[in-house]
C-alpha cells in the first residue's frame, strides 16, 4: 500500500465496520519508500476471506494484494520473551532456547530474555514448554509473510 | 512564469477548471479565506444553505439530476460533523461528489483548538475517499485526484480537509490535465468471455427476469437496458434506485421489486431460472432472506463495476465485472451477431404466469374513500406532471408509494435516499436538482414527520427563488414505523404520533412561499393543478391524508421475496 498517513487506520477501520478479525497485523515501509507492505492474519470461511480481499481493493491506498494461503508460503513472526531465571533453571531454560533456535539477548542475574522467530504456532510451543510462572513479559510482532521460490509480488 | 495562487484561490480555480457550475455550501471560520474568493469571481455560484445536512444533501440531489459531480463546502468541526448524514446518504447509493471542508491550522491540529474534529477520521467510513491537504503545493492535485476518484469507478462521495493556513499561503498554480494513481485503477470493460458466456445463458432462458438497479443510471445504461429488454421481450423489474432505467409504463416492466415490490416482480424473481442482475446488489431490502432466496433453483448473472458486489450475499454463476454501460453494449452486440434466440414458446408461457400475477393487482386501494388516499396524490400528481417530473422523496411510507405510484420512463428522475434512508433528503435534494435543471418540473413527496428534518431549507428555496411543489402527505404519523408497530409490536405505537405539528400552510406563508391544505379527496386534483400553474412559486401542498393506510405488498424483514403480506 501506499506509504502514507491514515493508511494503515482505513486497513484497520475497515476490518472492525465490517466485523472481520484481525488476528495479527504487522507493518513497515518497504525498498521502495514509497510503500509500505503490510501481512494482516485473518480468519474466516473462504467466502469471507474472498470479501475481505475485495473490500481491501477498494480501498484507493491498497496497490495489491495477495491472499498468501492460496500458494506455498513462508511466514516468520519475532518474539521477545522475558522469563525468570534462577539457579538450575537457567541451564534449563537456555537449553530449551536452543532447541527453538532462539537466543538470549539480555541477562541479569535473576532473568533472561530470549528473541525467538519462527511460525507463530513455534513461538505458542515454546510459551507451552517453559513453566508458565517463569514467563514474565513477552511481546510478538505478528506475522510477516512471503511467497516460496522465485515469485515476487510485484507492484 | 505563473504567478503565486493562495490556497484559497487555487481551491476556487480548481472548482473552475472542473466546470463546476454551482456549489453548496455554509461559511464558517476556517473557510474564510475561501468564502472570500468565492466572493471575488463569478464563474462558481454559492447556494447558502440553512444547515450544512442540507448543502451536502442539494449537492447530491444535483448530482442525481445531472450526472455531474455535485459540490459542497462545509467549514471545520460542527459544519463537518453536520455534514457527516448528507455525506454517508451519498456513499451508500454511490453518488459522485467532493466535500470540501475547512479545518483548523495545521499549527493547532491535535490541540483540541476551537472547531476542530478529526475531519478525515469521523468521515473515514462514509466516503469514497478523504485527504487531509497538508502542504498547499500538493492541493491543486488533490483536489484533481478528488473529482477523479469521485467520479469514476463506483461513484462516491470524496472529502478534501484544508487547514486555514493552507488556504492562505502561497504557491504556484497548475491544474494537471489527468492523473494516473497506481492504487487506483477501476476496470470498465467486462471480460469478453464472461459476456460470452452471459449470452448463452440468456439464449438458454426460459423463465428469465432482468433485474435492473441504480447501477444502470449512475452509468447513463438506460437506453442499453430498455433495447436490451425489448429485444429479447424479457420482463424486467427496477430496483428502488433503478427507478427509471426502464420505463415503467411499458408493458415489460413488472415494476419496482424488494420488500414493498409488487407482486408479479418478487414471484417472478423467485420462480425465474435466469437472473440478469444489472447494476444491482442484492441487498436486504430487494431480496429479502438469502436463504430463502436460494432455495430456488437458477442461474445468475452479475452486472457490477464493484467486485465486492458479487457474490456478497448471493452467490452468483457469471460474474461481470464492468461499467453497465460497456458491458450491456457488448452483450447487445454479441447477441445482434447471433443468430439464436430465446424459447418463444417457453418465454410465452413464463409471461402467461406473469400475467396470472399481476391479475392479483397488488397495488389497489380504496379508490372510493372519503378520506384522501396517499397513492391518489401520487397518481394524480403522475398524471398531471404526465410523468415528466423531478421527484425527490424523504423517507418511509410516502417514498415507498412514490416509488410503487409515479411511472419512471426516464432515468435521473426519481431521487431519493435508498441506502441509507435518510429522513430529512426530500427538500434539500430538490433544491439541487432544481439549480441542475432550472425549467424541470420538481416535487418533493414527503410526510410530517421528514419535512421537519429539514424545514429549514424553506428560507434557502425563499432566497433563491426555487419554485418546489411540496407535496406533504399529512397522516400525523410516521407512517412507516406506525405501520411496523401495528404488524409486529401489537399496535403499541410508541412515539410514532407527530404531535404538536406545526400549521404547514402559516410556516410556508411566513417564509413568503404559498401554503394549501387538502382535506377532501375531490379538491386533490384541484389543489395539484394550481400549484404547478404557479411557476415561480414554491407551493407547499399540506394533504391530510388516511392514518391508517399500509404500504403493500410487504415481505417482512427476514422472510423470503414469496412470502408477502397483501392487501
Amino acid at each position: 500500500m501506499e506509504n502514507e498517513a491514515g493508511a494503515l487506520s482505513r486497513v484497520a477501520g475497515l476490518f472492525s465496520a465490517r466485523g472481520y478479525n484481525i488476528e495479527s497485523l504487522s507493518v513497515a515501509p518497504t525498498e521502495d519508500p514509497t510503500l509500505s507492505r503490510m501481512t494482516v492474519v485473518t480468519i474466516g470461511s473462504d467466502e469471507v476471506v474472498e470479501q475481505v480481499t475485495k473490500q481491501l481493493n477498494k480501498l484507493i491506498e491498497v496497490v495489491k494484494i495477495i491472499d498468501l494461503n492460496e500458494g506455498n508460503h513462508i511466514e516468520r513472526e519475532l518474539m521477545l520473551v522475558k522469563v525468570r531465571a534462577i539457579g538450575s533453571d537457567r541451564e534449563e531454560i537456555k537449553r530449551l532456547v536452543e532447541i527453538f533456535r532462539g537466543c538470549i539477548i539480555d541477562v541479569t542475574d535473576k532473568s533472561y530474555t530470549i528473541e525467538l522467530t519462527g511460525t507463530s504456532s513455534k513461538l505458542d510451543a515454546f510459551l507451552e514448554a517453559v513453566e508458565r510462572s517463569a514467563v514474565l513479559e513477552t511481546v510478538r510482532t505478528g506475522a510477516s509473510g512471503i511467497g516460496r521460490g522465485e515469485w515476487i509480488l510485484k507492484v | 512564469m505563473s504567478v503565486e495562487l493562495t490556497g484559497a484561490e487555487i481551491t476556487i480555480r480548481c472548482l473552475q477548471e472542473e466546470g463546476v457550475h454551482c456549489i453548496f455550501g455554509y461559511p464558517g471560520g476556517a473557510v474564510l479565506f475561501i468564502y472570500d474568493e468565492l466572493f471575488k469571481q463569478d464563474k462558481v455560484r454559492h447556494i447558502l444553505v440553512r444547515h450544512e445536512q442540507a448543502a451536502v444533501h442539494a449537492a447530491d440531489g444535483y448530482a442525481r439530476s445531472s450526472n455531474n459531480v455535485g459540490v459542497a463546502l462545509v467549514t471545520s468541526g460542527p459544519g463537518v460533523t453536520n455534514a457527516v448524514t448528507g455525506i454517508a446518504t451519498a456513499y451508500m447509493d454511490s453518488i459522485p461528489m467532493v466535500i470540501i471542508s475547512g479545518q483548523v491550522p495545521t499549527s493547532a491540529i491535535g490541540l483540541d483548538a476551537f472547531q476542530e474534529v478529526d475531519t478525515v477520521g469521523i468521515t473515514r467510513p462514509c466516503v469514497k475517499h478523504n485527504f487531509l491537504v497538508k502542504d498547499i503545493t500538493e492541493l491543486a492535485q488533490t483536489i484533481k485526484k478528488a473529482f477523479y476518484i469521485a467520479s469514476t469507478g463506483r461513484p462516491g462521495p470524496v472529502l478534501v480537509d484544508i487547514p486555514k493556513d493552507v488556504s492562505q499561503q502561497k504557491t504556484k498554480f497548475a491544474y494537471p490535465d489527468k492523473i494516473t494513481m497506481r492504487s487506483y485503477n477501476p476496470v470498465t470493460k467486462g471480460h469478453s468471455r464472461q459476456i460470452k458466456r452471459a449470452a448463452e445463458l440468456i439464449l438458454s432462458a426460459k423463465r428469465p427476469v432482468i433485474y435492473a438497479g441504480g447501477g444502470v443510471i449512475l452509468s447513463d445504461a438506460a437506453p442499453q437496458l430498455t433495447e436490451l429488454v425489448q429485444m429479447l421481450n424479457f420482463p424486467c423489474t427496477n430496483t428502488l434506485m433503478g427507478l427509471g432505467g426502464y420505463p415503467a409504463t411499458d408493458k415489460q416492466s413488472l415494476g419496482m421489486l424488494g420488500m414493498h415490490g409488487t407482486y408479479e416482480a418478487n414471484m417472478a424473481m423467485q420462480y425465474c431460472d435466469v437472473l440478469v442482475a444489472v447494476g444491482a446488489r442484492f441487498d436486504d431490502r430487494v431480496i429479502g432472506n438469502p436463504k430463502h432466496f436460494s432455495n430456488e433453483n437458477r442461474k445468475i448473472i452479475h452486472i457490477d463495476i464493484d467486485p465486492s458486489s458479487i457474490s456478497k450475499r448471493v452467490k452468483v454463476d457469471v460474474p461481470i465485472v464492468g461499467d453497465v454501460l460497456d458491458v450491456l453494449k457488448e452483450l447487445i452486440k454479441l447477441l445482434k451477431a447471433g443468430k439464436e434466440k430465446p424459447d418463444q414458446v417457453a418465454l410465452k408461457e413464463w409471461w402467461k404466469q406473469i400475467e396470472l400475477w399481476r391479475e392479483r393487482d397488488c397495488l389497489k386501494y380504496d379508490r372510493e374513500s372519503k378520506i384522501i388516499k396517499p397513492q391518489m396524490v401520487i397518481e394524480k400528481l403522475f398524471n398531471i406532471t404526465k410523468g415528466d417530473a423531478f421527484i425527490t422523496s424523504d423517507v418511509g411510507q410516502h417514498q415507498m408509494w412514490a416509488a410503487q405510484f409515479y411511472k419512471f420512463d426516464k432515468p435521473r428522475r426519481w431521487i431519493n435516499s435508498g441506502g441509507l434512508g435518510t429522513m430529512g433528503f426530500g427538500m434539500p435534494a430538490a433544491m439541487g436538482v432544481q439549480l441542475a435543471n432550472p425549467k424541470g418540473k420538481v416535487a418533493c413527496i414527503t410526510g410530517e414527520a421528514s419535512i421537519q428534518m429539514c424545514i429549514q431549507e424553506l428560507s434557502t428555496c425563499k432566497q433563491y427563488k426555487l419554485p418546489l411543489k411540496i407535496v406533504n402527505l399529512n397522516n400525523r404519523y410516521m407512517g412507516m414505523v406506525r405501520q411496523w408497530q401495528e404488524f409486529f409490536h401489537g399496535n403499541r405505537y410508541a412515539e410514532s404520533y407527530m404531535n404538536a405539528l406545526p400549521d404547514f400552510v402559516k410556516l410556508a406563508e411566513s417564509y413568503g412561499h404559498i401554503g394549501m391544505k387538502i382535506e377532501r379527496p375531490e379538491d386533490v386534483e384541484g389543489a395539484l393543478k394550481e400549484a404547478f400553474k404557479l411557476k415561480d412559486q414554491l407551493v407547499f401542498m399540506d394533504f391530510i391524508t388516511d392514518q391508517t393506510e399500509n404500504v403493500f405488498p410487504m415481505v417482512p424483514g427476514g422472510k423470503g421475496l414469496s412470502e408477502m403480506i397483501l392487501v
